[in-house]
């Protein structure tokens, strides 16, 4: 390969952020300053660079953190260190949202326009008009963060120097042992330089126009987040399985997690060995909680028998889906629950590394998580020896950037290698060629902290909670028009019913979007539908991944099925035709018939049906074949635009 | 019936095909059994030279058992598959399709769509005149070709035949996602800024004429353009020592563009700067 990159070269700030991720560049070839004399004799920076590529999105990361952009001289710096194509590199950074290619200020206001935030834009003009052009602060327009039991939410970043971790101070230099970070560029003031700003997020829900505005100038004052326990009405409550620890334990306390019965699971695992793992997991009768369903135990069966190595597990934390913010709580409020479960995975499917992809808008998780890891590792839970079992397993955390595909497990492979986010098709499946083209097992956070109880209670008590086909406690993300949105535990068989009388039903209920955008709008006289697998799909919708919106009669449907539209429009990763121009062509008809019903919309429904039905029966994956489904059910079962 | 050259011996994959027994060697997709077959699929993202992206749709058919349709192109025959090419479903798809696609983008020199959109019955109009297109101004910034993305339908040949899978100069990629998703070279500059070596292979392969000569854009342009007039003559590239196959054409005695035959089994359709663009010198008649 003989890459060519122009002549924009980097700023300090840009080189020295790129190789605080990697290192210094040790040749001429890869972007070092001076020659060396080995340059004139071999071209180092060939394979070995390339075999790296799997830090270009970190490395865009590192740009934008650092100047909240990725300029030309950064973007080239970065694909000569890692020798990337510069049209590649291009190609990866303008797929996700989060990254600008073209100058932008250093604070980026993100405000979620979605569902459960209704009145996300008029607060993202307030707080535009409030700031003024002067301000340098960029307010846009945001898909769902993932906040949404405290909607309206809002995420301020202003890029700068990285500030330290504490936690580096409270491991005493222990932290990321694999990965030293090297030493700072001297010329370079980096942190604590007198006027340098340091790299900080805010997350503010409920966000209000006063307090946005003011985080939007200083973040770094801006109000701490209330505990993640917090999001969990039930906190505390007995009879919890997945959300027992939340509120009561110390989410950056390893000793706190084992004393609240933390690392049993990991034992038993190691007791036991890996084949009896995998049978407990399939003899419970876990299927994934991420949207598809499918049989973990069978998953990790078909990882775990493939002669190719090395085998990999990846732990999908992307939670885009809007309405859904489970995966968020559990890493906030428990997330050595996560990291235990990951390694039980590891360990059941033969790998020795697992990656945990994670949404770019969590900064909270990313944090704790980080935390967890560190010193679980400090402390032989993760490693080279973990517990002196002789088992080496060790987790890397992945940021996402801002792009709903990425949580589609073909595309998540390709984010992690360094590619665009575009889903691969299937076959091969993923157990036999996923991430780099090795055996993976891929799963939900929701699904691994399952894994936790079935090893502690044993196969048959936890597939004695739920229905037959439905086994196990599940979580709701319950939002929109209740008095206590949240995250609620149910056993499977729970009806919607009731889980709507536990969050606070509004007596003028007019619909409740199941499953979230993917998933479909049922009425109010279908709420005694049970919420199992297998009972909302007799009743014509789906469970998908938790995600319980209702919405009253207050809320203007066709807004909302417009919203729906939008986003699927704005996500498409533009790969293949039927998604591509489907979800443009969806959007184009529902603005006609917005406010529109009856003979006047039914050209443009019968319309919507014929391209609803190719998008689903030809698109490549999951988001284009789901995308017609809210926007149907809406026709269909709510009678909207008759 | 063998649908594609037996080289070592394979084993042979039966399957159902329209209600007929089909056998292919395994490894073959299902669109290489419905060419073997003499049925007639569709296809726009499919290049014989390339590893198919299944982008574009068109070439779906219906698999007994699956959810949703399959891409013949890609799609490996497996053994007792049911497998069906002309469905009510699989023609509703690819006419929707069509439409979607002809009217975002100017399929007006794409090869064989004004047939199917025919046969398949398709009507790009009735998203109504306010339907998005891609409406980009065509890019002239180098004197050897022409990148049109009005017409581009993304099917990532181009991209496959500058990166790994012939060229290996990765100037082009895929930017931006969903409907904003283009081909662009890096920093979305021109041409003569990239790493673009004008071997012209992404011309080769293009499907849409999206890229094209520019000895064809201006004549089109000029309405000189008549692909009824012009021969085709392959011949040997007398630059190098290489020897790849050239297909001058010809229009009233002017080469006026240069391809290569895709079954020479060395170059595979491609060539150099030379091969492709070098012709000036055989033209100059003083
Ligand atoms: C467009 C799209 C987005 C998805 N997003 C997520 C996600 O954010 N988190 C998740 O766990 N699964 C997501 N999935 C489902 C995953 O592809 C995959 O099925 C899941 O991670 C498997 O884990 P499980 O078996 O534990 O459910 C998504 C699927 C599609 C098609
Ligand atoms: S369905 Fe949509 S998101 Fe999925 S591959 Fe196709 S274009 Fe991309
Ligand atoms: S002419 Fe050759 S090098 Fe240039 S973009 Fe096309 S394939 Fe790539
Ligand atoms: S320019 Fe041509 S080859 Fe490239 S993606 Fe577009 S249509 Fe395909
Ligand atoms: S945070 Fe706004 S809808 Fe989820």
């Amino acid at each position: 390969m003989d890459l060519h990159f122009g002549d924009s070269k980097p700023t300090d700030e840009e080189r020295a952020a790129v190789d605080a991720l990697l290192g210094p560049p040790e040749s001429a070839w890869e972007g070092a300053g001076d020659r060396s004399d080995a340059d004139l004799r071999w071209a180092r920076g060939g394979r070995a660079a390339r075999e790296r590529r799997d830090e270009l999105l970190p490395g865009l990361h590192a740009l934008n953190d650092r100047v909240g952009w990725v300029s030309e001289g950064g973007l080239d710096y970065l694909c000569r260190r890692l020798m990337v194509p510069p049209a590649e590199g291009y190609g990866v950074a303008t797929f996700y949202s989060m990254f600008a290619v073209r100058p932008r200020p250093a604070t980026v206001v993100r405000v979620c326009t979605d569902l459960a935030c209704g009145g996300g834009a008029e607060l993202c003009g307030e707080v535009r008009a409030r700031l003024g052009p002067a301000a340098g602060v960029a307010v846009e327009e945001s898909p769902c963060l993932g906040l949404c039991e405290r909607a309206p939410a809002a995420l301020v970043v202003r890029a700068g120097v990285p500030a330290r971790p504490a936690f580096e101070d409270e491991l005493g230099g222990a932290g990321d042992q694999r990965q030293p970070r090297p030493p700072r560029q001297s010329g370079f003031s980096g942190r604590g330089g007198v006027g340098e700003k340091t790299y900080v997020t805010a997350t503010l829900a409920p966000a209000a126009p006063d307090t946005l505005t003011q985080a939007a100038l200083t973040p770094e004052s801006a109000p701490a987040e209330p505990p993640a326990a917090l999001a969990v009405p039930q906190a505390g409550q007995d009879g919890l399985v997945l959300l027992k620890r939340l509120g009561t334990v110390d989410p950056t306390s390893l000793d706190d997690y084992r004393a609240h019965g933390g690392y049993t699971a990991l034992r038993t695992a190691f007791a036991i060995g890996p084949a009896a793992v995998i049978r407990e997991v399939t003899d419970s009768g876990l299927v994934g909680r991420g949207g598809a369903a499918f049989p973990t135990g069978r998953k990790w069966q078909a990882t775990a028998s493939q002669p190719d190595h090395p085998h990999y597990l990846v732990c999908n934390a992307d939670e885009s889906e809007p309405g859904t913010f489970k995966d968020r709580v559990i890493m906030e409020g428990d997330p050595y629950a996560l990291i235990e479960a990951m390694t039980i995975a590891g360990y059941a499917t033969g790998a020795h590394l697992g990656y945990l992809y994670l949404r770019g808008e969590y900064p909270r998780a990313l944090q704790r998580l980080e935390h967890a890891i560190a010193q679980a590792r400090a402390r032989g839970f993760l490693g080279d020896d973990v517990l002196g079992q002789g088992y080496a397993f060790d987790i890397e955390i992945r940021r996402g950037a801002g792009a709903y595909i990425c949580g589609e497990e073909t595309a998540l492979f390709n984010s992690i290698e360094g590619y665009r986010g575009e889903p691969r098709s299937k076959p091969p499946f993923p157990v036999e060629k996923g991430l780099f083209g090795k055996p993976t097992a891929e799963n939900n956070v929701e699904t691994l902290v399952n894994v936790l109880p079935i090893l502690t209670m044993g196969a048959p008590a936890y597939a004695a909670i739920g229905t037959e086909k439905s086994t196990g406690p599940k979580l709701f993300c319950v939002s929109g028009s209740v008095e206590r949105p949240g995250i609620y535990e149910l056993p499977f068989g729970a009806t919607l019913r009731e889980l709507l009388t536990l969050s606070g039903m509004p007596d003028n209920l007019r619909a409740v979007l199941l499953g979230g955008a993917a998933g479909g709008f049922v009425r109010p006289d279908e709420l005694d539908i049970p919420l199992t697998f297998e009972g909302t799909r007799e009743a014509g919708t789906t469970l998908g991944s938790g995600v319980v919106l209702a919405l009253d009669d207050t809320v203007p449907l066709p807004r909302v099925l417009l919203r729906i539209a939008e986003f699927f429009r704005d996500e498409s990763c533009g790969q293949c035709v039927p998604c591509r121009v489907g979800t443009v062509r969806q959007e184009e008809a529902l603005h006609r018939i917005v406010e529109r019903t009856g003979a006047e919309a039914a050209g443009d429904i019968a319309l919507l049906r014929e391209v609803g039905r190719t998008m689903r029966d030809a698109s490549i994956c999951g988001l284009g074949q789901t995308a017609w489904n809210a926007v149907e059910s809406a026709i269909d079962r709510l009678g909207a635009y008759k | 019936m063998t649908a594609v050259p037996l080289g070592i011996p394979r084993r042979l994959v039966e399957f159902t095909l329209d209600g007929q027994n089909a056998g292919v060697p395994e490894g073959s997709t299902l669109l290489d059994a419905c060419r073997a077959a003499g049925k007639d699929v569709p296809t726009l993202c499919e290049g014989d030279t390339l590893t198919p992206k299944n982008a574009c749709r068109v070439c779906v058919v219906e698999v007994e058992g699956a959810r949703t349709l399959a891409p013949a192109c890609s799609r490996k025959a497996e053994p007792g598959m049911t497998v069906l090419t002309d469905t009510e479903r699989t023609r509703h798809s690819r006419k929707v399709v069509l439409e979607l696609l002809a009217s975002s983008v100017d399929m007006s020199t794409t090869p064989k769509v004004a047939g199917w959109l025919k046969e398949y019955d398709a009507k790009p109009d009735r998203f109504g005149p306010d339907a998005a297109r891609l409406n980009e101004e065509p890019k002239v910034d180098n004197d050897l070709y022409v990148r049109d993305y009005d017409k581009c339908i993304l099917c990532y040949k181009c991209v496959d035949a500058c990166g790994d899978q012939w060229q290996n100069t990765f100037a082009i990629s895929v930017t931006g996602r969903g409907f904003d998703a283009r081909i662009a070279v890096e920093h979305d500059g021109p041409l003569t800024d990239s790493a673009c070596v004008y071997c012209g292979n992404c011309i080769e392969v293009c499907p849409t004429g999206a890229l094209s000569f520019k000895s064809e854009f201006d004549m089109r342009a000029a309405g000189t353009w008549d692909e009824d007039k012009q021969t085709a003559t392959t011949t040997v590239c007398a630059y190098c020592g290489v020897g790849c196959n050239l297909t001058l054409h010809v229009q009233d005695n002017d080469i006026v563009k240069v391809t290569s035959p895709h079954d020479n089994p060395v170059t595979h359709g491609n060539l150099c700067i030379k091969g492709r663009f070098g012709y000036q010198h055989v033209q100059n008649r003083d």
